[in-house]
């Protein structure tokens, strides 16, 4: 089950742009990916507190919206790190060195590199994961830092990238075409 | 020596162009859909009218554009199977999900080119009576759905979206919708599903063609965002001009991605059935790194079937008024529809991956089989099961735990999941890179069992006999 979030609320500006979302659609039920975006967006992961909030929202029961949690690998159940580097694993970037870099970026972290699952630093600032084809394999290897997409990323670029995460305070990162 | 033909990527690349509606605009943007809106009903000889809707319809059928999302069916015979006078609503989506490994063609328009994107989609709309439209974009894509979410409030400010586009009378609204990380949701169906809020299942086919019962039931079309781009050029140009370009039955031009161990590799607008495999990887891609040579080439994204260097395949061609046939290397096929199903696989998303002779072919393999285990829907078990089976099998083969009955094993899962085992084509997609590259390096999965059971063996003896059990219990383990 999905992680429990004590004084869950959601901020009027984002319940308006829900509520605005939900008039895209001719059924409520359509709106849920977007409710659930939204929702992750701002909070960082999808509590049982979200889950529910959203399925009252959208005339559901919080299981239908619970299976989409489960099923979509963009959603959380529970915290992740602040920043999330995505290390696309698919073809083109494995015969380009994605395994060189998923080893070099979980060294310099202290991961573990031989796991291939989704792993946190301690300090609960950085999760790195494997991910399936990001439709770039012409700039391959690339990786994902946030909504931040990065191309061609040597170790020194991932590194630079790493820097920025341990920098910035904030969530956002500014959309790079190439570091 | 052969060279790129851009039509829809005319501009993106180009210094100083920018996705914003102005420069747009100052490049003729729109003027297909001008031309589209202010068709007049035509009276035919017979009496009946033809509306400006048909009509399009028609330049679209006389055009031959087929689908550039994977399947390359017909884009007017797909829009044909739709009842008009159902008394339901029509829906079109515009499927920017983008997910067959290897493909990165959609990318360049949304990002570089997004009303043009747009354009092609309005012009579908309004071909089709359609007056809800949604773009389902996948959720990777964050700065894409930015940049396309500007691009819908541009347009609705310019009166291209929204009521009475251009005083024509037509209301069109159009929605982004986006995905999470789901490559079912490309399929189109189980995207309909996503985009009601539900798991991507995908839908039994018949009766749930999206055509008749699509999105809410109603008849929806479904179409790749470079189809939809296709549609501008059509109207400027005239379907029977824009058939001119490519080859026949392969009409127009297709953006081609090449990857993989390539020296330049990236996205070449051609015209289809223009160039060929051989042009693709040596003139375009700038052929492979130095002192290698070609192992094998995936024609059209992951799912589709493993050509291995050297092959010949006996291709028909036209001969006069009759046919005949000619043997011909892979290297030297034509990249289109066409000739690349009849050499056995396809030409799917346009997306051509190339493997060098540095790659370990098993590996490879290991690592599509891997991408299919994580994104089957799990729906169905052949699917479900067998994606799994083959991926523990790969990768055991892959990190030296083989034995040599593996090919046989291997091909006896893969046989079992396609043609009509499993609701959707995911069940194909699985399998054919896996059966073709099995049957097509045999030798090489069957030395590597071998010796990897001979190795075994040895560290058996040295360990003082540990015993067959063991071993056996070892070499299951994935």
């Amino acid at each position: 089950m999905p992680e429990s979030h004590p004084n869950f609320e959601v901020p009027s500006q984002l319940e308006a742009e829900i509520d605005e979302v939900i008039t895209h659609y001719p059924e409520k039920r359509s709106a849920s990916l977007m409710v659930l975006h939204a929702l992750q967006d701002h909070f960082g992961f999808l509590s049982k507190e979200a889950i529910e909030w959203a399925a009252q929202k959208l005339e559901l029961q919080p299981i239908n919206l619970y299976e989409l949690v489960t099923f979509y690998p963009m959603f959380h159940e529970e915290p992740v790190g602040t920043y999330i580097l995505k290390i696309c694993r698919t073809l083109s970037c494995a015969v380009n060195g994605a395994h060189r870099l998923h080893h070099h970026v979980c060294e310099r972290l202290g991961l573990d590199p031989n796991s291939h699952a989704s792993q946190t630093t301690p300090d609960g600032r950085i999760t790195v994961e494997y991910a399936e084809c990001l439709a770039s394999c012409g700039t391959a290897p690339v990786m994902m830092c946030n909504a931040a997409f990065y191309e061609n990323v040597s170790n020194e670029k991932a590194d630079d990238v790493i820097e920025e995460c341990g920098n910035n305070g904030d969530t956002e990162t500014e959309n790079k075409e190439d570091v | 020596m052969a060279q790129e033909y851009r039509l829809i990527l005319q501009h993106a690349d180009e210094p100083g162009y920018t996705n914003d509606i102005e420069c747009y605009l100052r490049h003729g943007g729109y003027e297909g859909l001008k031309k589209a809106l202010a068709l007049e009903p035509k009276t035919l000889e017979d009496g009946s009218v033809k509306s400006g809707p048909e009509q399009i319809r028609d330049e679209v059928r006389t055009s031959g554009v087929r689908g550039r999302g994977g399947a390359g069916f017909p884009a007017a015979r797909k829009w044909g199977f739709i009842n008009h006078n159902s008394g339901k609503p029509i829906y079109l989506i515009c499927n920017a999900d983008e997910s067959e490994p290897g493909t990165f063609k959609d990318r360049q328009i949304i990002y570089k080119d997004p009303h043009q994107m747009l354009e092609g989609t309005i012009i579908a709309c309004y071909a089709n009576n359609v007056h809800l439209a949604y773009i389902y974009i996948r959720g990777e894509f964050h700065e894409g759905a930015e940049i396309l979410n500007r691009a819908i409030r541009e347009a609705k400010e310019k009166n291209f979206i929204g009521k009475n586009i251009q005083g024509s009378g037509y209301d069109l609204e159009l929605y982004l919708h986006r995905g999470a990380g789901a490559y079912i949701c490309g399929e189109e169906t189980g995207l309909l599903e996503s985009l009601e809020g539900k798991r991507p299942y995908p839908r039994i086919k018949p009766p749930y063609f999206p055509a008749a019962y699509g999105l809410y039931m109603c008849p929806t079309i479904v179409n790749n965002v470079e189809t939809l781009c296709c549609l501008k050029h059509v109207m400027l140009m005239g379907g029977a001009e824009y058939a001119k370009l490519g080859t026949p039955n392969n009409t127009g031009t297709r953006i081609v991605c090449v990857s993989g161990t390539v020296k330049r590799p990236g996205y070449y607008e051609v015209e289809v059935g223009k160039v060929t495999i051989r042009e693709l990887i040596h003139d375009f891609a700038g052929g492979l790194p130095e002192g290698r040579s070609l192992q094998a080439v995936i024609p059209g994204g992951s799912s589709a079937k493993v050509f291995r260097a050297g092959e010949k395949f006996q291709i028909k061609k036209k001969a006069g008024d009759g046919q005949e046939t000619v043997e011909m290397d892979l290297e030297d096929l034509p990249y289109d529809f066409d000739t690349v199903v009849e050499a056995g696989s396809m030409s799917g998303s346009g997306a051509v991956m190339v493997l060098d002779d540095s790659v370990d072919m098993i590996e490879a393999i290991a690592n599509i089989a891997e991408f299919y285990a994580h994104e089957s829907c799990g729906q169905c078990t052949p699917c479900r099961e067998g994606s799994l089976w083959l991926k523990k099998a790969l990768q055991r083969l892959a990190h030296g735990r083989g034995r040599k009955e593996d090919a046989d094993y291997i091909l006896r899962i893969a046989d079992n999941i396609p043609n009509g085992r499993t609701i959707c084509a995911f069940g194909e997609a699985t399998a054919w890179p896996v059966q073709s590259t099995v049957r097509k390096f045999r030798e090489v999965f069957e030395a590597r069992g071998a010796e990897d059971e001979a190795r075994r063996a040895r560290e058996t003896e040295g360990a003082g006999g540990v015993g067959k059990e063991m071993d056996v219990a070892a070499s299951s383990q994935p």
